[in-house]
């Protein structure tokens, strides 16, 4: 009897084993991706879009070097770059080797089927405490990234690949952060009342989600780019 | 007529005090772009507040030219009616001063004509004041700071903004803005020039026109709804800053700012029809007052 009892468990367990080997084996393949990209600089337009902020479209140059240097640096005129953008590097989520994955099931973005996997850092202390990806298993890339920071609360980043999806690159990254209240003083800015002032809405008032979504026209991969970049 | 206007500028030419109207500008533009120079970054932090430390912004692009000039502006065209008045306040007062009134009126020029060429004097000042305002405050940022885009922070209503506008779309803003506060300065000369008609010296009216702008000044900056709804609408100098809103540009549903538009266009023009208005009543009252007034002196 209990040499049967043993084999019956094996059995009854193996698929999840064997789930939890192929969810990290997908993990592995996502990384072993990106990390074919030692360094780029990108040419982009980001886009900002935040309540309080009314600010045109911009030209940027997007520098990347490993493991984890990223730079957003305005290409012509004035930037507001969200200072989280940082996190569009991927290898932010899933570098390194100090996290357990965790398969939590399918899920579709834009029609495409994905591979939902949840990272949990192994260090209490960590600065991210859960992140969250959605994979395409047939392309090996993250559409999507749901990041819960320690510090400074849930941001997201969404990707739409293109001609550089081999290097596991995105043409267009939409990456939504939380955003506090932005309130000057009155009377500091002695300004023209025209009687155009609509009253805030009441879900606007704090902690409210802006956007930045970054189109990538060029890419330049494996090129080299100096640390003075990142100064 | 225009010959009249010779004299009146030569007369004001040759008075020590209408120099240092520029003399003043050019001081307070100095020092502006000096602590810009030394510590501008400062200004823009405490300006960001919060955003600051959500966003990274390259600040020494921000502190450039336009910048300076709208922060410089922002601050002297609430110190400029006070220069002007310094002038237009002179105008009949100075002369009744003098004891050069009575001689004045005795030649052969209607009394119209010579409240119309004291106020045209004024308006010259006014403009030659602004122009030299316009090469200090903003061509000499430009030289010393350079141009780039331009961020204005701004309080609407109960929301605060901060608002960039594309290095290619500002100078015609610039343009229409000293234009602008061509017309509101205006409505002090003339204020000014309507009171000097009432006093023998100089000092009276050129104090009464400054307390006047300052009294109603602060009454414009005062947030109470009371005073929002019922009095602002009706004092001059809730319009004196009506400059500022050639720079409110209007954005698109995505919150990304127009080229070339203006957020409330009608609401500008509003307020140069209501300084238009304050200018023709002044002046009209300065010409019915002065055409019945008993000159003695």
């Amino acid at each position: 009897m209990k040499k049967m009892l043993i084999p019956v468990i094996m059995i009854c367990f193996a698929p999840v084993a064997l789930q939890a080997q192929d969810i990290n084996e997908l993990v592995k393949k996502v990384k072993a991706k990106i990390e074919t990209v030692n360094d780029y600089e990108a040419a982009a337009k980001m886009k900002t879009n935040v309540s309080f902020l009314k600010v045109p479209v911009s030209d940027v140059k997007v520098y990347f070097k490993k493991p984890n240097k990223l730079k957003i640096k305005s290409e012509k005129g004035i930037s507001f770059v969200p200072k989280g953008a940082v996190s569009i590097n991927l290898n932010n989520i899933v570098g390194g080797d100090n996290y357990s994955v965790l398969d939590a099931g399918t899920d579709k973005i834009g029609g495409v089927a994905v591979k939902v996997v949840k990272l949990l850092p192994a260090d209490d202390n960590a600065p991210v405490v859960l992140s969250t990806l959605y994979i395409d298993p047939v392309n090996l890339v993250i559409k999507k990234a749901k990041t819960t920071t320690r510090d400074n609360g849930t941001y997201e980043l969404e990707m739409t690949y293109g001609k550089y999806m081999a290097y596991g690159l995105p043409d267009k990254v939409l990456f939504t952060f939380n955003t506090k209240d932005y309130k000057l003083p009155k009377g500091v800015t002695f300004d023209f009342d025209d009687g155009n002032n609509t009253p805030k809405p009441a879900d606007k008032e704090k902690n409210k989600k802006g956007t930045a979504e970054i189109t990538f026209s060029s890419y330049s991969i494996n090129k080299g780019v100096s640390d003075t970049v990142f100064q | 007529m225009w010959k009249l206007l010779q004299i009146e500028l030569f007369k004001i030419s040759r008075r020590p005090r209408t120099y240092i109207a520029f003399a003043v500008i050019t001081a307070l533009c100095l020092v502006f772009q000096f602590a810009f120079k030394m510590d501008g970054k400062s200004y823009v932090d405490m300006m960001l507040q919060s955003a600051g430390s959500e966003f990274e912004l390259d600040k020494s692009k921000a502190i450039n030219g336009y910048f300076m000039c709208y922060i410089i502006l922002n601050t002297l065209l609430i110190q400029v009616p006070i220069l002007v008045a310094l002038i237009a306040g002179d105008s009949i007062s100075g002369e009744a001063n003098m004891g050069t009134l009575r001689l004045l009126i005795s030649k052969p020029i209607s009394r119209t004509q010579l409240i119309l060429v004291k106020f045209l004097a004024a308006v010259v000042f006014t403009v030659l004041l602004l122009l030299w305002m316009a090469v200090s405050a903003l061509l000499l940022s430009i030289l010393i700071f350079g141009v780039d885009d331009m961020i204005l922070f701004r309080v609407k209503g109960e929301e605060s903004l901060i608002m960039m506008i594309k290095q290619d779309d500002i100078l015609w803003r610039y343009a229409a803005a000293f234009a602008f506060a061509t017309v509101a300065l205006t409505v002090i000369a003339a204020l000014a020039l309507f009171l000097s008609i009432f006093a023998e010296n100089s000092i009276g009216p050129i104090v009464a026109s400054v307390s006047i702008v300052i009294v109603c000044t602060v009454i414009s900056n005062i947030n109470v709804p009371i005073i929002d709804k019922n009095v602002k609408p009706w004092l001059f100098t809730s319009d004196l800053v009506g400059w500022k809103g050639f720079f409110y540009i209007k954005v698109d549903e995505d919150n990304q700012p127009i080229k070339g538009s203006l957020e409330n266009w009608p609401a500008i023009r509003n307020s140069l029809y209501k300084l238009f208005a304050n200018i023709a009543v002044l002046l009209s009252a300065s010409i019915l007052v002065f055409r019945r007034k008993d000159i003695l002196s």
